[in-house]
């Protein structure tokens, strides 16, 4: 066991993460931890871009990637957070550039850009080309280039770290509790500011785009220090995962011609979406992919659609989309550029989360109060920006914008002040909690609840949601949550014991599901990527208004909640 | 479509808290036509023996946390599909680097070879306030090399790693390739006496394993080739 002291501490080497140290590590004694080596983080897995109005195919504006953003929300974003982030997207991408991303060019030289859902022209005109590509890997581009000039720039990381508790007292981040994966140590980080850039939480379902590892530890040990977590209700299906296994088949073959058919061959969003069809915003595209299925027109009646990028020619699709065309030759058996591809939604993306100001401090109530020394970045974060639904390629440029935010603010604050005294047993919770699991002796197993969660979540709290699907929910994940105190693993050691780790992942998971199943059953409205069936319209004069979730010292919850900023866009009715 | 495959799983393991020896632990399970190497052992972890440990994330290919031997060659656990490996399957950690245990490996001396090349973008002259331009043929010069994710699935199957571990290995050069092409970095020269020293690249004995093994598909031999030829040609 050690004690270790810096001035800022992140918590996370996704795109976030690590764009949040490069800036505070400028002007503060900084360090990393993460429970994974930081190019194993799921940021590598985006694919189809980073959007920023660089207008280098044609006209753009970073006003009109506002009003895309806004519209693309359904109105529940903060404006003046997407204008500083639609504003500083030119200027966070050029940064990126220049530090050696290799972005795609166009024939004169400079950075390539393809259109991509709710990205428009003239305040929804037509599709516009503002995603920022590399390939189908941009997400790998942007973490490996930010990971190297960390590298460059000597910042200190503890990998497999990974982080089960906060040390907060009186309103004041002091530091983080940390077990070193290899050693089963656990270690006292003492700080004078803490980034939280932990990701999300897609593992709460079964079919999902998301890694093993996103299991929601940032938001889930803050919600147990009494901070809210914000729109825990809008979780984003992706239209288009590989069928049953949920592996993400980005946006970007519909954005390079790609088009969704049902069992007739039709192609059905002309129905749904009539300007922008297949590039429609994606929750209404899901919505549309499960109505086919429902109405009988899924692929030989099953739960999948087809995703046909045929016309689009081998040359191409190898050239824009290798690594697709590569997913579809390992783990379907088909050439994309023969056969269509069988696609169904999958758990992507969490719009909610711990809710920030637009320089990353966590606030903890409706009056923007903050909690010092701590902050929040990245998808573990919720500006918000994204408000009921994200546009594609808003998330990588999320990471950059209130990375650096988050980072640069975090170093002034350290600055400023002195290092605040723990206490000396500050890591007895996580001894206990760490103990308890290591001896648990139940007859109960891990991985057996969290299939079960996940199923219940895809099932009851997915695309499209009713009051007796999401009661259902809450009350089994209780019994659910109730059985996990019972589990017992079979690693007692203390090397490398993921299946301790595993254990506890599955309480952030039971106690992420919960809030979100809470939050879904509260919000009787359909907005965004919240399609309530038994209130299918968006409801303004009740609802126009961010959740916050808080849980109470004897496990009970409690709402309240937040205004939404509203500066030039007024809601409108939304139609694609 | 319904049908199951019976593997039988044979899993090196080890954990130097309780073996004196590395064992072979059986398993045998039923998967699914599309199941992964990765889900078995996922099956195994999850329903039998939850000491079992090895690196995991993603889950497609993408991360490179799950490089290992399978049936005698590196490959990401979650790229190869069962099927084409069954009924026997064999799995081992990748060689050359100290086990911690079972499947997961000390991967620091790989890291610290990769950190030895200068693997960032180096061009100290003043940016343009724009994007610094670059043609689509200049990007193209590269790009094979952009594609790595680190998994050391190439060094670890390398000869000449094995023999000596000091060698900087395929991955280092890839990464420091990457740089050496890119028409806007300007520090190809220290990268290059990096890798002309007897460590760097002249160990290579083109054996092509790396290539083989590499889940990027990335022309690791003829990377390497031409970082031996740029050697050559400039006189350093
Ligand atoms: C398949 C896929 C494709 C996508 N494509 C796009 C796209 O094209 N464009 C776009 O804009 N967005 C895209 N997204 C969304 C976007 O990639 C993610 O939202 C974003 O990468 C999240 O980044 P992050 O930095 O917040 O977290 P991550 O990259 O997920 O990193 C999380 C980090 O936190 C660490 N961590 C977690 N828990 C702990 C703990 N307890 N202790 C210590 N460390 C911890 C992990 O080790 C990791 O380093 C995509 C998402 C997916 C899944
Ligand atoms: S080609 Fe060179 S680097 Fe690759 S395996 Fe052979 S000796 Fe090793
Ligand atoms: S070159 Fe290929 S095999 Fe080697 S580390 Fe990179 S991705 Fe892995
Ligand atoms: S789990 Fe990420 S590469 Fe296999």
């Amino acid at each position: 066991m050690s004690k270790f002291q810096y001035d800022v501490l992140v918590i996370g080497a996704g795109g976030a993460g690590l764009m949040a140290a490069l800036y505070a590590s400028k002007s503060a004694n900084t360090a990393v931890l993460s429970k994974l080596y930081p190019t194993r983080s799921h940021t590598g897995a985006a694919q189809g871009g980073i959007s920023a109005a660089l207008g280098n195919h044609e006209e753009d504006h970073w006003e009109w990637h506002a009003y895309d953003t806004v519209k693309g929300s359904d109105y529940l974003g903060d404006q003046d957070a997407i204008e500083i982030m639609c504003r500083e997207a030119i200027d966070v991408v050029i940064e990126l550039e220049h530090m050696g991303l290799p972005f795609d060019r166009t024939p004169e030289g400079k950075i390539a850009q393809r259109p991509f859902g709710g990205h428009t022209r003239n305040y929804g005109e037509a599709p516009v080309r503002r995603a920022c590509h590399a390939a189908d890997r941009t997400g790998h581009m942007i973490l490996q280039t930010l990971y190297q000039q960390c590298i460059k720039h000597n910042v200190n990381f503890f990998d497999e770290f990974q982080v089960l508790d906060l040390i907060i007292e009186d309103g004041v981040c002091k530091g983080a509790v940390a077990y070193e994966i290899d050693t089963g140590e656990i270690h006292t980080f003492h700080a004078k500011a803490v980034i939280l850039a932990t990701g999300g939480w897609g593992k709460c379902w079964s079919v999902t785009s998301n890694a093993f590892t996103l299991t929601g530890d940032g938001a889930a040990i803050v919600l147990r220090h009494g901070v809210p977590l914000e729109d825990m209700e809008f979780f984003q299906f992706h239209p288009t995962g590989i069928w049953k296994m949920g592996i993400l088949i980005t946006e970007g073959v519909r954005g390079e011609g790609g088009v969704l058919r049902n069992n007739l061959g039709e192609r059905f969003m002309e129905r749904y979406a009539p300007t922008l069809k297949d590039l429609a915003s994606r929750d209404v595209v899901s919505r549309a992919i499960y109505m086919e299925i429902r109405e009988g027109r899924g692929i030989d009646g099953k739960d999948y659609v087809y995703l046909d990028a045929t016309h689009l020619g081998r040359e191409r699709i190898e050239k824009k989309l290798p690594d697709i065309a590569d997913f579809c030759r390992t783990y379907l058996g088909i050439d994309p550029a023969e056969q269509p591809m069988p696609v169904q939604p999958t758990a992507h993306y969490a719009m909610g989360g711990i809710p920030t100001d637009v320089d990353g401090r966590v606030i903890v109530d409706a009056n923007n109060t903050p909690l010092y020394g701590l902050y929040a970045a990245g998808e573990v974060a919720c500006v918000s920006v994204h408000g009921a639904n994200r546009l594609g390629t808003n998330s990588l440029l999320d990471l950059v914008v209130f990375g650096r935010r988050a980072g640069i603010h975090a170093a002034a604050f350290a600055n400023e002040i002195e290092l605040q005294p723990i206490p000396d047993n500050a890591d007895d919770p996580t001894r206990e909690l760490v103990e308890r699991v290591r001896t648990s002796d139940g007859d109960e197993n891990v991985a057996t609840i969290r299939a079960e969660m996940q199923k219940l979540m895809m099932d009851n709290v997915g695309v499209f949601r009713t009051e007796e699907l999401l009661t259902d929910a809450v009350e089994k994940l209780k019994v659910l949550k109730e059985r996990a105190r019972h589990i017992s693993i079979q690693d007692k050691g203390k090397r490398f014991n993921q299946d301790l780790l595993e254990a506890i992942e599955l309480y952030n998971l039971l106690d992420l599901a919960e809030v979100t199943a809470l939050s879904a059953l509260n919000r009787t409205e359909s907005r965004g990527a919240h399609s309530r069936e038994d209130y299918p319209e968006r409801d303004d004069e009740n609802w126009l208004k961010h959740t916050l979730i808080y849980r109470e010292e004897d496990g009970s919850y409690r709402f309240d909640y937040k205004p939404v900023t509203i500066t030039k866009f007024e809601p409108k009715p939304r139609v694609y | 479509m319904a049908e199951t495959l019976k593997i039988e799983l044979r899993i090196k393991r080890f954990n130097p808290e309780k073996d004196e020896e590395p064992w072979w632990g059986e398993y045998e399970v039923e998967m699914g036509p599309t199941d992964r190497v990765l889900d078995a052992l996922h099956y195994v972890k999850w329903h039998i023996d939850g000491t079992l440990t090895l690196r995991r994330s993603c889950g497609h290919g993408i991360c490179g946390s799950d490089a290992m031997r399978i049936n005698g060659v590196n490959r990401l656990a979650c790229k190869v599909l069962l099927r084409d490996v069954a009924p026997v399957v064999t799995v081992e950690p990748i060689l050359g680097l100290p086990v911690i245990k079972d499947l997961v490996v000390d991967m620091e001396p790989f890291m610290a070879q990769y950190r030895s090349v200068m693997p960032y973008f180096v061009n100290d002259e003043p940016p343009p306030p724009r994007e610094r331009l670059q043609s689509p043929e200049e990007r193209e010069r590269f790009d094979d090399t952009t594609k790595c994710i680190l998994c050391a699935c190439c060094t670890t199957s390398c000869p000449s790693f094995w023999a000596r571990g000091e060698y900087v290995g395929p991955a280092a050069i890839v990464q420091a390739h990457r740089f050496i092409f890119d028409s806007r970095d300007k520090a190809a020269a220290q990268r290059l006496e990096i890798l002309n020293e007897p460590d760097g690249v002249w160990r290579c004995r083109t054996v092509y394993n790396c290539t083989n093994a590499c889940p990027r598909e990335i022309k690791i031999t003829e990377a390497i080739a031409e970082v031996k030829k740029a050697l050559l040609f400039s006189r350093l």
